[in-house]
This record gives C-alpha cells, sequence and structure tokens, in this order.
C-alpha cells in the first residue's frame, strides 16, 4: 500500500540535514509553503541553500528562516520585493550568499535536473553580466550559454488537493514553480489544503503525478 | 530649454494609449512593470489581445473590484488579478517555454535606456545600496517576437535615454524593434533609428538635439498624439 500521508508537520520534515539545497516553491504570496518553512525552522538544519523566486518578505517564512541565519546561500530572480527588509540586512552585511539568475532560467535549470538532462543552451543573458564564466556556443547562428541543471535535496510544496498517492492540483497561480520543483528534488515534501480519497481527483485534472510526491501533510485552507 | 513649452508632449498614459493602438487582433502580448501595464486599458474594444504573466497565466483580465480580491490569483508585478473566459494556469517552465521560445508576439517592456542599435538596459542601475534583481527582464528581451519599449524620451535631467552605446548594464543585445516615447515613435531598423511619429511643437532637428543617438526620419512621419486618456 502506498500511503505518503504524515501526521505533522513536525514529522513531514524530519531528516532535513545541514547544508541541503531546498528548492521552495511560490511566486510572492502565492502557493508559498509557508508551515513547511516554519516546520523546518524548528526541525533546525542550517547552512542552507534555498531556491525560491524572490527572498521572502515581512517577517514570516522564508524571512524567518534567513532572520535565524539559517540561509547560507539563495539562488533567486527577483530577490528584492516589497517588504524584503530581512533578506536586504543580511545581504548589506554580507550575510548571505545571493546567485541571480533570470526567471525562465530558474525554473529551466530545475525542470532539466528532473528530466536527467545535463544542462541546456540558452539564448538568455548572452553578452551580460549574468552570463560571465559561463560556456559560449553558436548554433545555427545564434548565440547561447550554457545553464546547468539545478537539483534539490528537498522540495517544499504547498497544493491544493492531494491524495494518498501524492497527486496534486493546485489553485490559479498558486501552481507557479510547484511542479519543476516537486520533480526536481530527492525528496518532496508537499502541504495541502485538502486531501481527498484516491480516486477522487480527475486523471485528466492532476497537475502534480504522484511519483514525484515522497510526503504529504495536510495543513486546511488558510496555510 | 524654452522650446519645451511649444512641444506637445504625451503624458505616460498617453504614451501607453500610443502604443496600445498598434497592438494588432489575435496578438498574445506580455507587458512589463509600470508604463507598460497602463496599456492593456487602451487596446481598441475591436480587437482580441490575449495578455500573459510570468508566473503562468494567460488571458488575464482587469483588477478586481474591492473586496473581490483572490490571493490565488496574482500577476508578475504581484497584483491581485482577474481571468477572462478562455484563461488558462500552466506551471512556471512552462510560462518561459512561451516566453523563450518565441510563442508571444509582443514583450511591451519599460526601459532605462536603448541604443541605436536596439540593446536594451531595464535590469540594473546597478545602485549598489540595494540587492540586484532581474526576474523575468532577460527571458522576455530575447524571446518574444517584437521588443517595443516605453519610455520617457529624456532622464529628469534631460539626458537622451535613446543612446549610441547602453551606460547601464544590458538586458539583451540587439533586441528592441520599437520605442514610444513622450516625443516620438522610432523604429530600430537594420539601417538605424527610424522615426515614424513626432510630437507636435518639434522639428527633426530639435528631436535630433535631444537625442543622442543619430536619427533619420520617416518620408511621411505623423504627427504624435493620443486623446486626454483617463
Amino acid at each position: 500500500m502506498i500511503d505518503k500521508r504524515i501526521p505533522t508537520l513536525e514529522e513531514a520534515v524530519a531528516g532535513i540535514e545541514d547544508g541541503s539545497t531546498i528548492l521552495a516553491a511560490g511566486f510572492g504570496a502565492a502557493g508559498v509553503p509557508t508551515q513547511l518553512i516554519h516546520a523546518l525552522l524548528d526541525q533546525g538544519a542550517r547552512d542552507l541553500t534555498v531556491v525560491s523566486n524572490n527572498a521572502g518578505s515581512g517577517r514570516d517564512g522564508l524571512a524567518a528562516l534567513i532572520a535565524a541565519g539559517r540561509v547560507k546561500r539563495i539562488v533567486c530572480s527577483y530577490p528584492r520585493t516589497s517588504g524584503s527588509v530581512v533578506f536586504e540586512e543580511f545581504y548589506a552585511r554580507g550575510e548571505i550568499e545571493l546567485e541571480l539568475v533570470p526567471q525562465g532560467t530558474m525554473s529551466e535549470r530545475m525542470r532539466c535536473a528532473a528530466a536527467g538532462l545535463g544542462g541546456f543552451y540558452s539564448p538568455v543573458s548572452v553578452g551580460t553580466k549574468l552570463a560571465e564564466g559561463k560556456e559560449v556556443r553558436e548554433i545555427d547562428g545564434r548565440i547561447y550559454v550554457l545553464e546547468m541543471p539545478l537539483q534539490g535535496d528537498v522540495a517544499l510544496i504547498h497544493a491544493a488537493k492531494a491524495d494518498r498517492w501524492g497527486n496534486l492540483t493546485y489553485t490559479l497561480s498558486s501552481r507557479n514553480f510547484a511542479p519543476d520543483m516537486a520533480m526536481a528534488a530527492r525528496l518532496t515534501i508537499v502541504q495541502t489544503e485538502e486531501m481527498v480519497e484516491l480516486g477522487d481527483l480527475d486523471p485528466d485534472h492532476i497537475v502534480t503525478p504522484g511519483i514525484f510526491v515522497d510526503r504529504l501533510v495536510h495543513v486546511g485552507k488558510n496555510a | 530649454m524654452s522650446a519645451t513649452e511649444t512641444i506637445a508632449r504625451l503624458s505616460r498614459r498617453q504614451v501607453a494609449w500610443r502604443a496600445a493602438q498598434d497592438i494588432l487582433d489575435g496578438w498574445y502580448v506580455n507587458l512589463g512593470i509600470g508604463l507598460p501595464t497602463l496599456a492593456a486599458n487602451f487596446v481598441p474594444a475591436d480587437r482580441e489581445v490575449v495578455f500573459h504573466s510570468e508566473n503562468g497565466l494567460l488571458g488575464v483580465g482587469p483588477y478586481p473590484k474591492p473586496g473581490e480580491e483572490n490571493p490565488d490569483l496574482i500577476n508578475a508585478t504581484k497584483e491581485f488579478v482577474t481571468l477572462l473566459p478562455g484563461a488558462s494556469v500552466f506551471k512556471h517552465s512552462d510560462s518561459f517555454t512561451i516566453i523563450r521560445g518565441g510563442h508571444l508576439d509582443l514583450a511591451m517592456l519599460g526601459a532605462f535606456e536603448v541604443s541605436k542599435d536596439g540593446d536594451l538596459a531595464n535590469w540594473t542601475t546597478e545602485d549598489l545600496r540595494f540587492p540586484p534583481g532581474v526576474g523575468g527582464a532577460m527571458d522576455l528581451a530575447v524571446g518574444a517576437k517584437r521588443i517595443w519599449i516605453l519610455m520617457e524620451h529624456t532622464t529628469r535631467k534631460g539626458e537622451s535615454k535613446i543612446r549610441n552605446a547602453c551606460g547601464y548594464p544590458l538586458t539583451a543585445a540587439g533586441v528592441v524593434t520599437r520605442i514610444y516615447t513622450d516625443l516620438a515613435v522610432i523604429d530600430v531598423t537594420p539601417d538605424g533609428l527610424l522615426v515614424r511619429d513626432m510630437a507636435e511643437g518639434l522639428t527633426p532637428d530639435a528631436l535630433q538635439a535631444l537625442t543622442e543617438a543619430p536619427l533619420s526620419f520617416a518620408a511621411d512621419v505623423k504627427v504624435l498624439t493620443a486623446p486626454a486618456v483617463e
């Protein structure tokens, strides 16, 4: 029997090791796995590399993890958003490393890792500061840079609905990075608003198939 | 700049209106933050245009009414939005497949500077007080079929934003196809910058004096006009 449901957030994040690369879903405030991030805060893993489109806002979630000094490095396309005060303070003091990645390159690097590929040539960032040091190649007259796969040790995901096999659906723009991140980590942990019976999700409507999911925790709607 | 008072400069909203008149029926369009976003309000009613948002939406509609905001439905600027009938939602790598793969007819973006060769600088002014952010700027710049820039013609200090070479770090080289400013509509062509529209009260010499990069002028340069738009 396959049952990926875990009773508590504490058990859901058990075993995450120091130095892990964490893929944290969410774009703005939509689809952020806030409760899993708080559980990771309580769990205690340090020297983390966090991959997230934004670098946290306010004092909760990713901002709380940064404030606790647990994030060594962030891989991000747009760290500075309204309320990203904690990140900005740490960045100004040189207490967090930033790897700035064009937004589409970020998700494609994860998709690439998920698909078992060794990298890809992208026209994005050619001739800019963000391409410095990268291999350049001309293909059919166009210039590309080599981008490497971005594999996570752990993905933290917020879903709308899940069944015990880990099949997932999302709500509107809360989907964002979740499907790419769920595929790209060795351990994918999901918090879900709703837990449904096996068979209740229409196979045509499942966005993330359960094969990519390892642990599920039910957190309710106002997560 | 005593001549300024006689030039019929467009307001920011009028620049957005003017650019929106050139969006054709059936186009898929991404609008950048700020001035370009305003253009969505001014697309002629008889044209069906589908707006894309980087975070994974096609068919973005107007802002919701107060009280009807949905926290699961935001655009790339993180504003609450609505979806129109026919809209679709997809994962992030699909959204950038749309962008990078040349599937968008148009990306309308803001800029700090554009060069005579269509180089674009719109992602950082290298203000060291703040961490840099790039978002989807570089992806959009190389991906969409057309890159139209909406910006003021000059900086607040009166310096030309249309330059021989960009001073700020590049977003992408040779990608801009058209520039809409408060003073002119300019095509970036293989032969250089070609002025299509020019504000009333300007002469070619006067516009050139406000523009660092060399300009040439279409045989039938039109008057740059827009209605008073709210």
